[in-house]
């Protein structure tokens, strides 16, 4: 705080002494709070046959900035072989420059220093993808061992962990879900009313917003707000845990940390997506019956009828099979993720990221192949 | 010329809500000072190191560096105070994105215009200075529990602070690392004429390198004892006597 009192410059000066010498005189203030000079500007003079360095100093105050100016110099010096006294030097400056020169160097690199071309580094995320598949595979056979141990009684659910997982993922989602189902059905209403008015069928706007949403759009967007949501959070609160060692202690006492951890969330979404998936279809049809009554002039019993008519239980059946499988790959995701996370804060990050991602795209492919699956069966 | 007097503390209160921490505190700090902030669990060490370096407000009382009232003077001042603190954490709280040495160079980048060559030369010395001499790129996850602290400790001193403060600086390691530890806070001190507060519970470090203390205590919940806590040995207090001898006095 009294450094800022004194607003002198520093000064630097070299001069040739007896032979081939060269003295470097410092004067005024060395402190970081001004743009201090760097010692390459010596490199000129350093070079002209100098085989002697010494110093000469009237320092009003110093700190780092002038400690990291000399210590520069003395690695200039040293590439050149040229001899340094320091005797010129304030006691301090020798005392932490001997400091720092005792100090062993470490050798090998940190990671933080990569200079790998980007296709290496392409090469080796395409191979850290190949080699994620395997240990995918163990996390849903171990998922799949622990579910098997419950159905045979060998473990006991905690009640209470469970509930409050269903609790977490179900009820305080409701309030996100229905605005997004709503403005789903309210879009799609819209895209129906302007194809269908071109060959006078605005009527089968009802069957367009009810089919797509029970069967589709509501179990789809419900995975990806649950994705988002609840995925996410299942990998960072695993990911924290992990890095508290938490995991670590569950194992050392021989607690399955899946049947422990993985399960009550994975038996939160199976139950609780499906759920969230009719609700959400109900919303997406309520807008699109809004809608449709007040601005395309649809009456509201005719639009219920029709809607009655457009659904039948098969709609149902896929709307559900749907949810619980998006409720099992997000819960996967998430657990996976969570579990694989390292043992830093970034990797807590990372960890919530990777299982939206792995979550959203597993919900695709799954989405995909059930469509196929159905179309086949033709349901 | 430095301050005889750079902290100060006058009839501090800290409380969270109607919880009072510690209440009347008055000590003062001397320059070159290694002053050590002793307590028992929950006496309200760290809460006081927080309201120190501008965490944590206190409820009454002043925190005065040179003279200046650190919670009551103008954001620019408060900030400018601030600027000459320096904080080595707990956990070390080495940010873990950045490389040891991105986490040197993010405040003088900051707070200073120096060439980033300088600033290199000035990391890479800092480094050295802790023992870290070519860890620069290594990431926190990458370091043990001391190296940690000690890359911690070159982060506070990254801008020359006037006072550094530290808490807890050997809690976690093995006593060698521990003696490491202290022996670089008194060289630093000795090198730079840093004044140094410290919140530990470690006797060796409070009886090896401190020269003036302040004994909080967890029940009457305000300071107990002062000075020198090798005299404090001796102390009137029987809790004071009591913790610093592990009851065998």
């Amino acid at each position: 705080m009294s450094r800022d009192d004194n607003r002198e410059r520093w000064q630097l000066q070299t001069s040739r002494t007896g032979g081939n010498g060269l003295e470097v005189a410092f004067t005024g203030r060395w402190c970081m709070d001004q743009a201090l000079p760097f010692p390459d500007r010596l490199a000129a003079e350093l070079a002209d046959g100098i085989d002697r360095l010494t110093f000469k100093t009237d320092l009003s105050s110093w700190d780092s900035g002038f400690l990291a100016f000399i210590s520069r110099l003395l690695k200039l010096c040293e590439e050149r072989k040229i001899r340094v006294e320091r005797e010129g030097l304030p006691e301090g400056v020798r005392q932490l420059l001997a400091m720092a020169e005792a100090a062993p160097v470490q050798k090998l690199a940190g990671t933080g220093q990569s200079d790998e071309s980007l296709l290496f580094r392409m090469g080796s995320a395409m191979l850290a993808v190949f080699r994620d598949g395997p240990a995918m595979l163990g996390f849903l056979g171990e998922i799949i061992i622990s579910f098997s141990r419950l159905a045979t009684g060998k473990i006991r659910m905690r009640w209470g962990d469970l509930w409050w997982e269903v609790e977490e993922a179900g009820p305080r989602a409701l309030l996100i879900v229905s605005v997004i189902s709503f403005l789903v059905g309210l879009i799609l209403a819209y895209l129906g009313a302007d194809q269908l008015r071109m060959v006078g069928a605005q009527i089968f706007i009802a069957d367009l917003v009810a089919i797509g949403m029970v069967r589709e759009v509501g179990a789809l967007m419900t995975g990806v707000i649950i994705a988002g949501r609840t995925g996410s959070a299942f990998a960072a609160k695993l990911g924290t845990m992990q890095v508290n060692e938490e995991i670590d202690a569950f194992r050392t006492l021989g607690i399955s940390p899946i049947d422990f951890l993985v399960l009550p969330r994975m038996v939160a979404l199976i139950l609780m997506v499906p759920l969230l998936t009719l609700y959400a279809s109900f919303v997406g049809i309520l807008a699109g019956l809004l809608i449709s009554t007040t601005i395309f002039g649809i009456g509201l019993f005719e639009y219920y009828n029709q809607t009655v008519a457009a659904l039948d239980l098969s709609h149902f059946m896929v709307g559900l099979v749907k949810g619980t499988v998006y409720g099992s790959v997000v819960a996967y995701s998430g657990c996976l993720r969570g579990m694989q996370c390292g043992r830093n804060a970034t990797a807590v990050g990372e960890a919530a990221t990777s299982a939206v991602v792995t979550g959203i795209l597993l919900i695709t492919i799954s989405a995909s192949v059930l469509t196929v699956f159905f179309y086949q069966l033709g349901i | 010329m430095k301050a005889k007097h750079p902290l100060k503390i006058q009839n501090l209160t800290i409380a969270y809500g109607e919880k009072v921490i510690q209440r009347d505190l008055n000590f003062t700090v001397n320059t070159g000072d290694i002053f050590v902030i002793i307590g028992g669990n929950g006496s309200g060490k760290s809460t006081l190191m927080r309201s120190l370096v501008g965490l944590q407000p206190p409820t009454q009382g002043t925190v005065l560096y040179e003279g200046l009232d650190f919670w009551n003077v103008d954001h620019a001042e408060h900030e400018r105070i601030k600027r000459r603190l320096g904080v080595m954490f707990q956990g070390g709280a080495l940010w873990s994105s950045l490389t040891l040495a991105e986490n040197l160079a993010l405040p003088l980048n900051q707070y200073t215009d120096l060439s980033p060559g300088l600033v290199d030369e000035i990391v890479s010395l800092k480094l050295a200075l802790v023992g870290l001499a070519g860890y620069g790129d290594f990431y926190p996850a990458e370091l043990s529990g001391g190296m940690k602290k000690r890359a911690s400790l070159a982060r506070a001193m990254a801008l020359d602070p006037d006072i550094l403060l530290i808490d807890e600086p050997s809690a976690g390691l093995d006593p060698l690392n521990a003696r490491h530890l202290d022996n670089l806070i008194l060289e630093l001190r000795e090198s730079l004429g840093t004044t140094i507060v410290l919140v530990t519970h470690e006797l060796p470090s409070i009886l090896g390198i401190c020269n003036n203390s302040v004994f909080l205590d967890a029940e009457t919940r305000t300071m107990i004892d002062s000075g020198n806590p090798k005299e404090a040995v001796h102390s009137g207090d029987p809790k004071v006597r009591t913790f610093l001898t592990r009851g065998e006095a």
